[in-house]
């Protein structure tokens, strides 16, 4: 966005990502808060137990935009151990983490939200990783914890996986204000969706240049793609349509603190399906309003999802729809009314939808749509981690090497599966009762 | 006779600008069918209400913008400004960074306080500035954080400090099929709150004014600056010099003494002509039309019980209640607010 229509003026949308900093003095110079660029670097904080992946990025052609002194790496990584991350290394680096992490809220004007991104079924990502989230609850409690987590699916080749994610979700259960689970399957399914759709030319036109969701064609210096790059765009994409209504101006705005407000009725089910559209943009500029309604119907079909669920079959809590572009309140209006009536709504919340109109459109895209739902339809996902979960714990497999760590003990375990099953109950007594009472609850009778 | 307007949150923010703008261009128009004269007093009145004249070219807007997060205020500062015939006061304005997330009880127990003085100095200068204070006019939505939950608190802290001043709250209802989840409960705490310090509650109905951009006005894309004119063309109507009794009021009092009509009504059959319609003093119809206003209570009684049903409903669940008790309004608040309006929907339903 920045290469494309800035013309290199520092302004508020960036600022919310980067800081701009005067390195003629060097690196440590000051922040310029308005003005032309001089060096962007993110708000961000890299961490990994292994060195690969961060040296990666340092020697890649996005160096320059990640401050050498906002890393913490270490060498032999969590050997796919929950306890490993967590105990160990967040015993470990707490103090280092702590520290960064206060240099980096200290240079913001105002701290709303941490992002946190991380995979579930690993040691370092999810070990660590919530590790730091516990972390930020404590050190920064009033400040909104986004998590996007990978879950792992079923044919993962890491063993322990169900281990590492059920003892994560506990923490996420806990310790986070919204998560939205991504599954790399839907990911890889999505990118091979585009690519049949573009050879097998059954589209008229092109598709747009650097409009595809999976593409990074349009981002700042070109980035040479490996096998995930095009699944991680997607990724990339939910992030800055999830913060483009914070960042850029609208008719309705709708920012992350709103999200949180309206799409989690009860604290621990904050559990958010999202769904990006359209996945690529054709070349011809005119949008006739079947394309659009076209866009919101995607939104809502199974094969958009990030996760392998299907929302519409299943009960919805809360729905947002965000949408970018040339797009009018009336157009929104138009297919809430025509999606509605193939949706299950809980009884509480019938008409319960959040909208967002953000007049900047992504790059290349002459409008996009992301939706998020609060449904009972990630409820199979859990389901099939605690199945996966419990084939291992039952034969008590490869269970020392986590209770060999310190401040690890079996009842880690059991808490955690416990939390899991809880959760998974919620869901079920929702599916079961639709939300509730059969008729209105009765009113407040007032004395004449 | 001046009146400051307090523009909050984004809806509050967006339709103050319309309207000025409406006013300001009224102002500017052709006077149809009245004489020199009457048009020039007209518009000394009309420029006194709403501007002052400062040392700048262009007039300055009575008002005070108030948002929690940034954009809008400085997106309704540079377009007024840009228009080149009327601004805004560089320094009336205050904003914060983070919004108030749809959430009333943020609004109202959180930034209210926290930000009460700076907030009500910068009314108090406006007020100052007048020769003569009409009175107070919010603009603000229902639905949101901002407009509902600090709006209703600086509502209050108006009524605190100008025990004897004229308020009136324009209060923006939203979609029936939502614009934000937690709507219906913002409104209802919203309402409850302003019963008690407001002397009027003028409404608007986004689905109403929707319906009217697309079957009387033929709009085929409608989006919400459109609504937002039609908003502020209707606020016109009434505010202009020519002033009388609002559109589905809970109760009214005037504003002004002067009894000229603004033919609320017709004026959405010729858009175009509705400025020069304004100008036509038409006092036997006025009173007709305000009779049967007041006795047409039953126009927002249906949106009004819809409202605290669904809401009801909501909270008969505890659905979203955290979010409010996590920053001070308790379900006891819920409930004090539920009876309220149960109590104003009796009232209007034995009418």
């Amino acid at each position: 966005h920045l290469v494309s229509f800035q013309k290199g003026i520092y302004d508020e949308a960036l600022s919310s990502f980067f800081r701009n900093v005067d390195t003629r003095s060097g690196d440590d110079g000051p922040d310029i808060y308005k003005g032309k660029i001089c060096s962007l670097k993110a708000r961000a904080l890299l961490i990994d137990m292994e060195e690969g992946v961060v040296n990666e990025i340092l020697q890649g052609p996005l160096r320059d935009l990640f401050d050498g002194k906002q890393l913490i790496t270490d060498v032999s990584g969590s050997g796919n151990n929950w306890a490993v991350g967590h105990k160990l290394y967040g015993c470990q680096y707490r103090e280092s983490i702590v520290e960064k992490l206060r240099k980096t809220a200290e240079h913001c004007d105002c701290l709303q939200c941490f992002f946190i991104i991380h995979s579930m079924g690993g040691g370092t990502g999810s070990g660590l990783g919530t590790f730091v989230l516990n972390l930020l609850e404590d050190e920064f409690p009033e400040v909104y914890r986004f998590v996007t987590s990978v879950y792992p699916s079923g044919e993962d080749d890491v063993i322990t996986s169900p281990y590492n994610s059920v003892l994560a979700m506990k923490e996420l259960n806990e310790h986070a204000d919204c998560v939205l689970p991504i599954e790399n399957e839907s990911l890889f399914d999505i990118v091979n969706k585009i690519h049949q759709m573009i050879n097998s030319g059954k589209l008229g036109s092109t598709v747009k240049q650097n409009s595809m969701v999976t593409s990074s064609a349009g981002s700042a210096k070109t980035v040479q793609e490996k096998p995930f790059d095009a699944m991680n765009n997607i990724v990339a994409n939910l992030l800055l349509t999830l913060t483009s209504s914070a960042r850029f101006e609208g008719s309705l705005n709708m920012d992350l603190n709103e999200i949180s407000m309206n799409l989690v009725p009860f604290p621990r089910l904050h559990y958010l399906v999202s769904s990006l559209t359209p996945l690529y943009t054709l070349a011809d500029v005119n949008v006739p309003s079947r394309r659009l309604d076209q866009m919101f119907s995607d939104a809502f079909s199974r094969d958009h999802q990030l996760i392998q669920a299907d929302p519409k079959h299943s009960l919805y809590l809360a729905c947002a729809l965000l949408v970018r572009g040339n797009v009018q309140v009336s157009d929104l209006r138009r297919n809430i009314e025509r999606l509605k009536p193939s949706l299950h709504f809980v009884s509480w919340n019938q008409e319960g939808w959040k909208t967002g109109l953000c007049s900047v459109p992504p790059v290349g895209h002459s409008h996009s749509l992301l939706a998020l739902a609060n449904n009972t339809c990630v409820k199979p996902t859990f389901i099939e981690l605690k199945d996966r979960f419990m084939k291992l714990y039952k034969k008590k497999a490869h269970l020392h090497h986590y209770l060999h760590v310190d401040g690890m003990e079996q009842s880690c375990f059991s808490e955690a599966v416990s939390s899991l099953s809880d959760l998974i109950d919620e869901y079920d007594e929702l599916d079961a009762t639709k939300g509730g009472l059969r008729t209105d609850p009765s009113r407040l009778k007032i004395a004449v | 006779m001046s009146i400051v307007t307090v523009q909050l949150g984004q809806c509050g923010n967006q339709i103050g600008h319309e309207v000025f703008n409406a006013i300001c261009s009224d102002v500017r128009g052709t006077h149809g069918l009245c004489s020199k004269k009457e048009n020039e007093s007209y518009r000394d009145a009309c420029k006194e209400r709403f501007f002052s004249e400062e040392e700048s070219e262009v007039p300055v807007a009575r008002a005070v913008l108030v948002d929690m997060e940034p954009k809008v205020i400085s997106q309704t500062l540079s377009i007024a400004a840009r228009s080149g015939y009327w601004k805004y006061d560089d320094r009336s304005h205050f904003c914060q960074k983070q919004g108030s997330g749809n959430n009333w009880a943020n609004g109202y127990s959180v930034h209210g306080p926290r930000h009460k003085e700076i907030i009500m100095n910068l009314v108090q200068k406006e007020a100052e500035k007048c020769d003569r204070l009409g009175g107070f006019f919010t603009i603000m939505s229902m639905a949101g954080g901002t407009g509902s939950g600090l709006g209703a608190f600086v509502t209050q802290c108006l009524r605190d400090t100008f025990p004897t001043s004229f308020i009136l709250n324009h209060v923006i209802w939203p979609y029936g099929t939502g614009e934000v989840i937690v709507q219906n409960y913002n409104s209802v705490l919203t309402l409850s709150h302003l019963y008690q310090s407001s002397d009027a509650l003028l409404v608007h109905e986004n689905d109403v004014i929707h319906k009217i951009c697309a079957q009387l006005m033929n709009i085929k894309q409608i989006s919400f600056r459109d609504v937002n004119q039609v908003i502020a063309h209707q606020l016109g109507s009434v505010f202009q010099p020519t002033y009388t009794a609002e559109s589905g009021l809970h109760y009214s009092r005037n504003l002004l003494g002067s009894f000229r009509d603004p033919s609320l009504y017709t004026s959405w059959l010729n858009p175009q002509d509705a400025f020069n319609v304004w100008k036509t003093p038409r006092a036997f119809n006025k009173y007709e039309k305000s009779a049967s206003l007041v006795s047409n209570s039953q126009f927002l009684l249906k949106p009004l019980d819809n409202v605290v049903r669904k809401a009801w409903n909501m909270f008969a669940s505890k659905a979203y209640i955290h979010q409010y008790t996590k920053f001070g309004i308790e379900e006891e608040d819920f409930l004090d607010s539920f009876t309220a309006l149960e109590q104003v929907i009796s009232s209007y339903t034995i009418l």
